[in-house]
């Protein structure tokens, strides 16, 4: 059977092209590293791919606000394809970087005339911070089947406060179940910083359009493939996989599946 | 036209960078300020249609879900409202403004192209009562430095956009020939050149044989290329040493190049197969495994921190990058270790000297510039350190290190005749005048006029851009060398790459921020961002095709030639035409004395104390030892997903890690170990022990995590004083003695280094030199990251370790330090013991016979053993009389507190003891007590009573709030 083809598209400033790439290899699937200029010019096209990931990393310097421009990019040179893209039932994931990308450019929560009406903004703290968060998944998502009550993942960025436009864009959030992580504390509890590392609005980590394939979010699963990259490793050795795999298995089964 | 807009947070949106401000303000002492406001300013100049400047607003400039926008046309000044202050801080002239690239971008994609240029600035509303002294307090102190910015009311838009003249070529002679002495060292010193005069006097006499004067190009090339940061003369020249009382003595001698007599020394004593290539390239380089290798280096960058805390640091980082980027054919920085020294950030303002930004200030500045570049070239900040002395007020240390791993195949370069001269990356402008001769003198309060052009600010993701495509032009062998524009900008890189063959460059061809440089900028500017490749012609369409394809800047600016000359034209004009062998090895030996005379200090009178509760806590609470997660925390250590030691670890993960252990390929088990030794106090009683400990220190770092000795590489990185004044030199010679006899017995080999030297500042000819400091990072590669250890207590009821002989060595440690006294015992290296130690520790931790182990470092053991109880969480009961103790005093503060070398405290399961004792069999340790549920932590003294009783909770809170920020 063949693999599950995975566009990881970069622009100048990503740098978590690589280790998505990494987990969507180990989780079955074929990533391609794409620059975003090959799509545009029609060196590539995102017709080959089942998968488009958008990685973490500060494209164009995060200038003027993190993932404007890259997102700007995809609204005025791609919005075809990628509007041929979604309707054609294929998947989506934007983390950290991505995320912002993915809701600047409106294709977060979901519009079909690509208009922003949420947002992710400096943090709280008015600083760049990592540290790791425990996350509780929730919503309707084909990312995010079979993860555990509670996982753990690291953030690491500077803009990740997550604000909808209104009382009503939040709401038909929840009513849809497009919230799909929340920041917790250990024992699951919605809690205040530095559990929620950034003040998000209800704890927000992450969110899905409609259909729950297309997924954004700040923390990065990426970095936690294995359990050696857990920061309290020294027990675990002797499991291998990390929270964060189980989603990019779920990228890879859904298409392996529907597609 | 020009337009000015204004974006700013809709109400009710919590404005964080106004708070921040805001808690700034209280820190300087003044509490009227109630709330500020941030607004961001956009200044665009361009004829626009109607719309368009609506349409940039609201499809790029603002995010409309949380901002909102005015649009401003000319500059309209509005009168505030009482009580409100408005401070807009906008770029210099000439200064880089990162912004505008990706702006400039973002506008041509919404299909406009009729803006000419974009600049930013930042506009602060403060409302409350504010004197105007006080509110330029508030601006000078916080919002601007005026090397870079400027406060725009005070200048109108015009002219923060306005063209620089152009330039028309007129060959400038430098009247050499015909000059006295007098006249020799007038034109070094006017000229910025930083020579002597018997450096002048060989220039001159070169050019009266060649009977003509040279011209200003050729003089400054020949000044970079002999300059101290470029040549380093001091460590290759020679020098007369004398001493007294010094104890090893070294006697006095004649040293020819301290460099080989020491530290290269080592290496070439040891040679070690692993060790791929060493003080050759810009980075040295040891085996990875079978088909990688990795590269190690640490700059500095001093001088451009202590003007512009952001902007150097920036820069610092953006340069190391470029070392391994320039290592080889180019190998990908995949972590990057950071060590600053600063003055205590709560220092009077008085006592800062004239001239001298507040150290806080510094601090605040340097972090975000190391933030800032690292985190957007996605290469994780896994290690460092921050100490602080109040003789770094006027002169901060900003080391800054970069690892890199490439292919075995590509770890050498050659450049051959005929290759074309490429220079890819940013274009270049007229910052960064001087960088390598100005670091080359000391600084004084006058530094932030004369030398302001030498402070840049850096544009990671132009970096970012040139690393992935060098990556890829690499892997595709489409050149044949490469190194990096640093110091001395294309000066030094062309002079370097051409050296054995000659090069000709067309300086008119190199690519221009803005028009006006004149041929001599063009050559020694050090604008960031810059690489300059060798490429075989065949390749040259391809090669400009794999940059252009991602819109990276390669120009062919040039060729290398046989002739041995270097030959520099503009627009057909011969500017320059140097003999190679003069430039590379015309300078005239250096001969400096060095004196050193034993110094004594005041033993501090400390009477015997019951409990030592409260100095526990006192230490705790030392800025050097103190908990840096506030610095930590802002960088990004889990990027390219290969942590697995990181920076803080623990059941909160916020204990003090001692190495970094990283694990830089997905389908290996192989890691890399970083560490790091610096401890510039014991340097003020003797800077041989200092080399020694600094050392020790870093080896036992390595140890600590679970690595061996087996393949440890070393870097030495010497901050010192003026080496022309002898007592400075002294003190230097004596730390590269130490590193020597250090590294030899341990068989350590050093793969590369650097000194920044002149490390002074000087308020109307009074000068204050830093205290010597010498960092020695230590790389090692370990078999398996799934046996590496952390530093944090794991489970109550295991058995504490005290491993390695305390003594009383208390000399410059931080308990002598609470008593303001340095003493006169410091902590000496017993090497054999060491050896010893180390070799069984490793062991035990690759036998999976440690759960937790810590390095006894800063503050001793009693320090150490807090930080491991803490960080787990728990609680402990330790007994002093079974701690290896080698004294005469018998005294509980001093068995706690002393620093001693080559010790450890080692967590080990209870069924394990036996195992663990018996790795140890022979080598001086004590089972010193047992992990605890709880936190109770206690310390019972040598006789049997508690002399330390705390919740280990309040330990860390004390650990924690000195920079909780």
């Amino acid at each position: 059977m063949q693999k599950p083809k995975v566009c990881v598209l970069r622009s100048a400033g990503t740098n978590c092209d690589k280790e998505t790439a990494a987990a969507f290899k180990l989780a079955g699937g074929e990533p391609e590293l794409a620059h975003i200029n090959s799509l545009v010019s029609g060196a590539k096209s995102l017709n080959d791919f089942q998968i488009l990931a958008l990685p973490g990393g500060f494209s164009y310097g995060d200038d003027v606000a993190s993932g404007k421009i890259f997102a700007n990019e995809l609204r005025f040179k791609l919005a075809d394809s990628l509007r041929e893209f979604i309707r054609a039932g294929k998947l989506i994931i934007g983390i950290c970087n991505g995320f912002q990308i993915l809701v600047k450019s409106g294709l977060l929560p979901g519009s079909t005339e690509l208009k922003q009406n949420t947002s992710l903004i400096i943090n709280d703290s008015g600083k760049f911070e990592d540290r790791w968060v425990y996350l509780k998944p929730g919503g309707r998502c084909v990312w995010t089947k079979g993860l555990k009550n509670i996982i753990y993942l690291p953030v690491a960025h500077g803009e990740g406060k997550f604000l909808a436009q209104d009382k009503n864009v939040l709401k038909s959030l929840k009513d849809n179940g497009q919230v799909v992580f929340r920041y917790c504390d250990s024992s699951g509890k919605l809690s205040g910083y530095p559990d929620n590392p950034n003040g998000s609005i209800e704890n927000i980590a992450g969110i899905c359009d409609k259909t729950g394939r297309i997924l954004g979010l700040m923390p990065h699963p990426e970095r936690h493939l294995f359990s050696m990259q857990h920061p309290r490793n020294w027990n675990l050795k002797s499991k291998k996989e990390g929270d964060g795999l189980q989603i990019f298995k779920n990228g890879v089964k859904y298409v392996r599946d529907n597609l | 036209m020009r337009y000015k807009i204004e974006v700013v947070d809709k109400p009710g949106i919590f404005d964080a960078v106004g708070q921040g401000v805001r808690k700034d303000i209280c820190d300087l002492g003044i509490s009227s300020v109630k709330e500020v406001k941030f607004i961001q300013v956009y200044l665009l100049a361009g004829n626009l249609a109607e719309g368009q400047v609506e349409s940039i607003c609201e499809e790029l400039l603002t995010d409309n879900v949380a901002q909102d926008y005015k649009i401003l046309s000319g500059n309209p000044q509005t009168s505030p409202k009482s009580n409100q202050h408005v401070v807009e801080v906008a770029y210099n002239p000439g200064v880089m403004d990162p912004v505008e690239e990706s702006v400039l971008k973002g506008i041509r994609d919404l299909g406009i192209s009729d803006v000419e240029s974009v600049k930013t600035a930042k506009k602060y509303i403060l409302h409350g009562k504010l004197s105007s002294a006080q509110l330029k307090t508030i601006s000078e102190k916080l919002l601007y430095n005026k090397l870079i910015q400027h406060v725009s009311s005070s200048r109108s838009p015009e002219e923060d956009t306005k063209h620089q003249p152009g330039y028309s070529f007129n060959l400038v002679m430098v009247d050499l020939l015909s000059a006295s002495d007098k006249k020799l060292l007038e034109i070094s010193k006017k000229g910025q050149l930083f020579l002597n005069l018997n450096e002048m006097r060989r220039i001159r006499d070169h050019f009266r044989k060649l009977k003509r004067d040279p011209t200003d190009c050729e003089l400054e090339t020949v000044a970079q290329t002999w300059s101290e940061h470029c040549y380093h003369k001091t460590f290759r020249g020679n020098i007369a040493y004398k001493e007294s009382g010094a104890c090893p003595s070294l006697g006095n001698k004649s040293i020819k190049s301290l460099l080989k007599s020491t530290i290269m020394k080592v290496t070439n004593e040891l040679n070690k197969p692993w060790c791929v290539s060493v003080f050759k390239d810009n980075a040295g380089v040891i085996k990875f495994d079978e088909q990688n290798n990795i590269c190690f280096k640490v700059e500095t960058h001093n001088h451009p921190s202590a003007l512009e805390p952001f902007g150097g640091a920036n820069t610092g980082i953006g340069g190391v990058i470029r070392d391994p980027m320039g290592t080889g054919l180019g190998a990908k920085p995949i972590l990057n270790s950071d060590v600053f020294c600063f003055a205590p950030p709560d220092m009077a303002f008085n006592k800062v000297p004239t001239g001298s930004l507040h150290p806080k200030r510094v601090m605040k500045g340097v972090v975000s510039g190391v933030r800032d570049y690292g985190n957007k070239m996605g290469i994780p900040t896994v290690n460092g350190a921050i100490l602080f002395h109040e003789h770094f007020a006027g002169n901060p240390l900003v080391y800054c290190g970069t690892v890199g791993i490439m292919p075995k195949d590509k770890s050498f370069k050659k450049t051959n005749t005929g290759d074309l001269v490429v220079v890819v990356g940013g274009a270049t402008g007229r910052d960064g005048i001087h960088g390598a001769t100005f670091s080359s003198g000391e600084l004084t309060h006058e530094s932030e006029t004369v030398s302001s052009g030498a402070v840049q600010i850096g544009n990671p993701i132009q970096e970012k851009k040139m690393l992935d495509t060098i990556l890829q032009a690499r892997d595709a062998n489409l050149y044949s060398a490469i190194t990096d524009c640093g110091a001395g900008g294309l000066s030094s890189a062309v002079g370097e790459m051409g050296a054995e063959l000659g090069a000709k460059v067309y300086l008119d061809k190199v690519p221009l921020k803005y028009s006006g440089l004149s041929y001599m900028e063009i050559w020694i500017s050090e604008s960031q961002e810059r690489m300059v490749l060798s490429v075989p012609p065949k390749n040259i369409d391809k090669l400009i095709k794999v940059f252009s394809d991602e819109n990276v800047q390669a120009t062919v600016i040039g060729e290398f030639t046989d002739t041995k000359r270097l030959e520099l034209f503009y627009n057909d004009n011969l500017v320059c035409d140097l003999d190679m062998r003069f430039l590379h090895e015309g300078i005239p030996q250096i001969a400096k004395k060095a004196l050193y005379i034993q110094a004594k200090h005041r033993e501090p009178n400390i009477p015997a104390k019951k409990n030592l509760t409260a100095d526990l806590l006192k230490l705790l609470a030392h800025y050097d030892i103190c908990s840096k997660e506030w610095v930590i925390r802002q960088y990004d250590h889990e990027v390219q997903a290969g942590s697995v030691i990181k920076p803080l670890a623990g059941l909160q993960n916020d204990g003090p890690s001692d190495a970094s252990v990283t694990r830089p390929l997905f389908d290996s088990q192989k890691g890399i170990i970083i560490s790091n030794g610096i401890n510039f106090r014991f340097g003020f009683i003797d800077p041989y022990w200092m080399a020694a400990s600094c050392i020790d220190e870093a080896l036992r770092q390595v140890v600590s995590v679970g690595g061996s000795l087996k393949e440890v590489a070393i870097l030495d990185n010497f901050c010192w004083g003026n080496p022309d004044k002898p007592d400075r030199l002294g003190g230097l010679v004596r730390a590269a003695y130490g590193c020597y006899d250090t590294a030899k017995a341990f068989g350590v080999p050093f793969i590369s280094g650097k000194d920044s030297l002149y490390n002074e500042f000087s308020v109307h000819g009074k000068s204050t030199a830093i205290p010597g400091t010498l960092l020695i990072s230590a790389i090692s590669v370990m078999e398996d990251v799934n046996k590496s250890v952390s530093m944090y207590a794991k489970q109550a009821g295991d058995l504490i370790y005290v491993v390695g002989n305390t003594r009383d060595e208390l000399g410059g440690s931080h308990y002598y330090d609470l008593y303001a006294a340095v003493g006169n015992q410091a902590p000496k290296v017993y090497h054999q013991e060491a050896k010893k130690i180390f070799s069984a520790l490793s062991k035990a931790a690759n036998k999976g016979l440690v759960k937790a182990m810590h390095d006894c470092s800063d503050g001793g053991l009693g320090v150490a053993l807090a930080e491991m109880v803490f960080s787990g969480g728990l609680g402990a009961d330790i007994f002093l009389g079974q701690v290896p103790y080698k004294s005469a005093s018998s005294r509980n503060d001093f068995l706690l507190f002393s620093e001693s070398n080559s010790r450890f405290v080692v967590e080990v399961e209870k069924k394990k003891q036996k195992e663990f004792e018996k790795t140890l069999k022979g080598l001086p340790f004590g089972l010193a007590g047992c992990l605890s549920s709880g936190n109770d932590f206690k310390i019972y003294g040598l006789d049997g009573e508690p002399c330390v009783n705390a919740d280990s909770r309040k330990l860390k809170d004390a650990w924690r709030e000195p920079l909780k920020w």
